[in-house]
């Protein structure tokens, strides 16, 4: 089980967030100017890297403020936490 | 008890405290400190249960957690009774009663041991082979394999203990109190690191701790006297807690490791009342120390299973520690020195040695030299090639091996003994580094895995390193606590080892015979049955990874997970197909390192602790009058409340009519309500849900209903606009949670320019619905302040009041189309405005009905349930209600995938209401729905999702999802059900009063 450093409240255990999945994936500001492909690319299309990562968490039983981590997925190491909005810190 | 097998010894036994203890219905006795293992080998008993394939007779091979034949039901018949528990590990007490396993009738005669004669034919895959055709008959040959092969009993009552769970923080974990856990532990707590040791025997020391040879000292001192002095000194650091019988079951990443600790499982159970019985100790170290030690190896020869074979080191260890001679005629049969200081501790208690068989040509070390003193006969460059002896062994047959050690040349030589001390050298205890995510590396020198790549802050020292020697240990121990601590003072000063031992060994997996292979049965798993021969069929029939071998002939899948055998099992593949060890994968050790109890899982959420499950401020009225409660997520929801002896079908009729013809009343409280503020909150709104909301007057409610991205439904509700900028929203019961998410997810990550705020005040508001001819008189009664009349209190909208002065919110808005009010006021009020309800509907026949009765008032109406009409895969044009999918609003969330070409075709699944042709037949929830029965395959058009006996319309109702529904008006479909078809034809899903007159009526 993940230690997390949420942004907001400091160092906690997995159980207390929730993955919402990869990062930096921007909703289409004009949805009906789309073409289905277009759409279903934004919807559907997820990376699922093995190695670094970029993913939205929830501190879902805590703060409640989703937040952006950077996470190698092959060994579970945690590279960095930043808030929404911010860049990342690494590559 | 045979005197001749107790020697007086060590502290570890108090010989003036003895225990009696029931094994198979016959009484023995033991002494205080004895485990069941060292007690029954003190009584003479070797022979504890029967193997799992063959029911070859076992005795116990080990004196540890790596046990795979001593496994026993503890505790015959009691509520207490446990399968598979290790002899090895269980502390006697006054009144222990166990029994072997996997026997029928008795150990000593066993019908299954038919199996053993019949093992030419049971080769590795054999169940997968042969059972597996016709598939229906596997029903036919699972009954009889299962019984044959039954592994212990599980209780057939509730566990009578008490179990808990503990969060542990610290700076460092040290794993084992070994010699060289004791040095780390002394080491870190000394400089500062708050520490916990932990061990899962129920003393310090490990095997050090009764090594008392001349030829092992530390600083001039016998080893186990050194020890104990240093394990005095830090019994007394402040710094270091110290836990005895806790076994660590799982190391995760991150440092978080799961330990079980054993509180009461040592003591007679009268002592047991109220007390925890085991423990589950979560742990967060900062840093952990792993000094798991190692776990000898046995030998593969022909037939190295019978009881009275035994691990060299365990026969050390019944000596020594427990004082107890597992025999009277010993031989010893080894590739290395481990097996002379076992010599050692038998020849200084006079114990008879008949032989050392040594694979070695070549033996030089100061130990063999003192034992061929001793006039001990050692054959040196042999091997065992078979042993005798049905229930105990009593003879071997030795021979000598080639240069190469892959044959067996000259004469073959039988030899009595009734105890073989077999030692294969030492394999390190690595299992928790690799649970840990650590990799290993193969040290070709000693054929060992030891670690090499760590994932987290932690280190492996002693022998689960690969330090086998005492010097080696002491040394790397010392320099590798200090880095790894980042200490200069190790707190020891000078630490001079003495040895006589020599790291020498001649590795061969698997000896050879002058037999074929075929004819061997040389047991690589011994819990399993799984010999030499089956990893060479598998190997035979393309097998090739490890983890396939594995499966294919069980080698490790028992539940010692192959602690001994696996790795012979890699040196045998690796052999045979001629690759590298570890070229195919080393198998995966899997937590928990020694199986957990599930009441230690568990701790205390059992019974009513469970699962939490919420209560309305009106739960104890339901309960007090009868109801019958239906879980909703967590809550627990009054379901109907039956009157008399009605059963549920009677009730709900009841409940319906009454509802309908007068006045029903509905504890509301589950649904999600969240407060929404702030001057954007229009703005959101209607980008949640598919209508338009800019143009709500305060006051006004509405319903909504709310998508996913992917145009499906997700959840839906009434909202009310209290102010300018402040709405709440009623969500699902079920759904509240995850809508509050999604909200939360929407407005931080992609509109954080908006101006809302959110909060969930389901739990603050009771919710009180009155619906009914009758409800507005009710209604009058309770909130008098409050002018009910259509003109100033219209359908869909909301009023501020006050009841006996505590302020309320009451909507008017209906969820069964009758004229309803809804009453929200703070929850403690909750269940007295209940019962003023209830007082002033007295003369109106004012009737309580529960969720089954609002499910079918909801369906008479075709309004839907989301999570029961619709499952996610449903848009709202699905559902036919285009109405509430504004046309003119630019966005909101799922709009672009309405007009997706998945979503706009005309044959997806569309809500449509059923009638049956017989209006007494009520359809089953879930039957599929056919149009042509003649066809086949015959083609699925969609199912029942609500079905109901409506006693408002004197008919049978249902809804359902049809292919292409929303054009077969007045169709004719078929329910095909187990033993008829049932007719029905396609009708408007709304069954009652379409025109909205009941709602609108003038009361
Ligand atoms: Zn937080």
């Amino acid at each position: 089980m993940f230690l997390i450093n949420c942004p907001f409240c400091g160092e906690r255990e997995q159980s207390e967030f929730k993955a919402g999945g990869e990062a930096h994936i921007v909703r289409p500001k004009q949805p009906t100017e789309l073409s289905d492909d277009e759409w279903a690319e934004y919807l559907f299309m997820r990376k699922n890297i093995k190695g670094v990562q970029f993913e939205r968490w929830n501190h879902v039983h805590g703060c409640r403020k989703w937040f952006n981590m950077v996470r190698d997925t092959s060994n579970d190491q945690i590279k960095a936490v930043y808030k929404m909005g911010e860049k990342p810190p690494v590559k | 008890m045979s005197n001749n097998l107790r020697f007086k010894t060590s502290k570890f036994i108090d010989e003036t405290y003895r225990v009696s203890f029931k094994f198979n219905n016959k009484t023995y006795f033991g002494f205080k400190g004895d485990t069941l293992a060292s007690a029954l080998l003190a009584n003479g008993i070797h022979l504890v249960g029967r193997s799992f394939k063959y029911h070859r007779p076992r005795g116990i091979m080990t004196s540890g957690s790596e046990e795979p034949n001593a496994i026993i039901q503890l505790h015959d018949n009691s509520s207490r009774t446990e399968p598979n528990v290790r002899a090895t590990e269980v502390e006697i007490y006054e009144g222990l009663v166990a029994s072997s396993q996997n026997c029928w009738p008795s150990v000593n005669f066993d019908i299954g041991g038919i199996n053993n004669l019949l093992s030419p034919i049971l080769p590795a895959g054999f169940y997968y082979k042969t059972f597996m055709w016709p598939a229906s008959f596997w029903e036919k040959y699972e009954y009889f394999i299962r019984k044959s092969a039954g592994l212990g009993k599980s209780p057939k009552v509730a566990d009578p203990d008490i179990y808990e769970h503990k969060y542990i923080h610290c700076d460092v974990l040290v794993i084992g109190a070994g010699i060289s856990g004791i040095m780390a532990a002394k080491m870190a707590a000394k400089n500062g690191f708050k520490t916990l040791l932990v061990d899962e025997k129920s003393y310090l020391g490990g095997s050090s701790i009764y090594d008392n040879s001349e030829f092992s000292k530390i600083n001039n001192q016998i080893t186990s006297s050194w020890l104990e002095k240093e394990i005095n000194e830090i019994s007394k650091l402040e710094n270091l807690e110290i836990k005895t019988r806790t076994s660590v079951a799982a190391f995760h990443g991150y440092n978080f490791l799961l330990a079980r600790e054993n509180l009461t499982d040592h003591l007679p159970i009268n002592q047991r009342e109220n007390k925890v019985r085991q423990r589950l100790l979560k742990i967060r170290a900062k840093k952990v120390i792993t000094a798991t030690g190692s776990i000898e190896r046995p030998l593969i020869f022909d037939n190295n299973d019978r009881p009275g074979i035994m691990l060299s080191s365990a026969i050390k260890r019944y000596i020594d520690l427990y004082g107890v001679a597992c025999g009277e005629n010993n031989i010893l049969f080894t590739n290395n020195d481990t097996a002379y200081e076992t010599a050692m501790s038998l020849i200084q208690r006079g114990i008879k040695i008949n032989a050392i068989i040594d694979n070695r040509e070549q033996i030089d070390s100061k130990i063999s030299y003192e034992v061929e003193k001793n006039n001990i006969k050692i054959y040196k460059g042999y091997t065992v090639v078979d042993t005798y002896g049905y229930r105990r062994i009593n003879k071997i047959s030795i021979m000598k091996l080639s240069k190469d050690g892959q044959t067996v040349i000259g004469d073959k030589t039988k030899l009595n003994c009734d105890c073989l001390g077999v030692s294969g050298g030492w394999t390190p205890a690595v299992h928790l580094f690799t649970q840990s995510g650590g990799k290993l590396k193969f040290r070709e020198e000693d054929q060992v895995f030891i670690p090499n790549v760590y994932p987290s802050d932690q280190i492996s020292i002693g022998s689960c390193n690969g330090d086998f020697g005492l010097e080696e240990i002491i040394k790397n121990t010392l320099s590798s606590i200090k880095k790894f601590l980042d200490i200069d003072n190790s707190e020891y000063k000078t630490v001079e080892t003495i040895s006589g031992l020599n790291q020498s060994k001649r590795n061969i997996w698997l000896l050879p015979s002058d037999k074929s292979i075929g004819k061997t049965k040389s047991f690589v798993d011994y819990q399993n049955d799984a010999t030499a021969k089956d990893i060479k069929l598998a190997l035979r029939e393309g097998f090739r990874s490890i983890e396939h071998v594995k499966r294919y002939t069980t080698t490790g899948m028992g539940t010692d997970q192959g602690k001994l055998g696996n790795m012979h099992a890699l040196g045998i593949i690796s052999e045979t197909a001629g690759t590298k060890m570890g070229e195919h994968g080393t198998t995966t050790f899997r937590p928990p390192y020694t199986p957990l109890t599930f009441g230690t899982i568990v701790g205390r959420n059992v019974g009513e602790f469970f699962d939490i499950f919420r209560r309305t401020p009106i739960h104890d009225w339901h309960v007090a009058n009868n109801a019958e409660f239906e879980n909703v997520g967590q809550w627990k929801r009054a379901w109907y409340y039956p009157k008399d002896n009605e059963n549920m079908h009677q009730a709900v009729q009841r409940e319906s009519k009454a509802a309908r013809d007068s006045a029903g009343i509905l504890d509301a409280s589950t649904l999600g309500k969240i407060d929404i503020q702030g001057t954007d909150a229009s703005e959101f709104l209607n980008r949640v849900y598919t209508n338009a909301w800019s143009k709500l007057a305060i006051g006004k409610c509405r319903y909504g209903l709310m998508l996913n991205e992917d145009g499906m439904v997700y959840d839906d509700g009434v909202t009310t606009r209290l102010g300018e900028n402040h709405y709440i929203m009623t969500t699902t019961t079920g759904g509240a949670a995850n809508v509050l998410g999604k909200l939360e997810d929407y407005l931080q990550t992609e509109w954080p320019e908006l101006d809302v705020y959110l909060s969930s005040v389901t739990d603050h508001f009771a919710t009180i619905s009155v619906c009914g001819p009758n409800s507005k008189k009710i209604v009058s009664k309770v909130v008098p302040d409050l002018d009910l009349s259509d003109e100033k209190f219209p359908h869909m909208s909301f009023k501020n009041s006050k009841i006996d002065n505590i302020k309320c919110r009451i909507m008017r808005i209906s969820f069964t189309g009758e004229h309803s009010y809804e009453i929200n006021i703070q929850a403690n009020f909750g269940k007295s405005v209940w019962e003023k309800c209830m007082e002033a509907g007295k003369d109106f026949n004012i009737t309580p009905y529960g969720t089954e009765t609002m499910h079918l008032l909801r369906a008479e109406k075709g309004f839907i349930i989301v999570g029961q009409d619709t499952d996610a895969t449903l848009t709202p044009i699905d559902l036919q209600m285009d109405w509430i999918v504004s046309k003119k609003k630019y966005d909101f969330i799922g709009k672009r995938s309405l007009y997706r070409s998945d979503t706009i075709r005309e044959d997806r699944k569309q809500l449509v209401g059923l009638l049956t042709e017989n209006p007494e037949e009520v359809l089953e929830e879930g039957a599929q729905i056919v149009a042509d029965i003649k066809k086949s395959p015959i083609e699925m058009l969609g199912h029942v999702t609500s079905s109901y006996y409506s006693p408002n319309l004197k008919k049978s109702i249902a809804l359902g999802v049809v292919k292409g529904g929303k054009n077969m008006l007045g169709q004719k479909l078929i329910i095909p059900m187990e033993n008829k078809n049932i007719n029905v034809t396609v009708a408007d899903p709304v069954f009652l009063d379409k025109e909205g007159e009941r709602l609108n009526a003038k009361l």
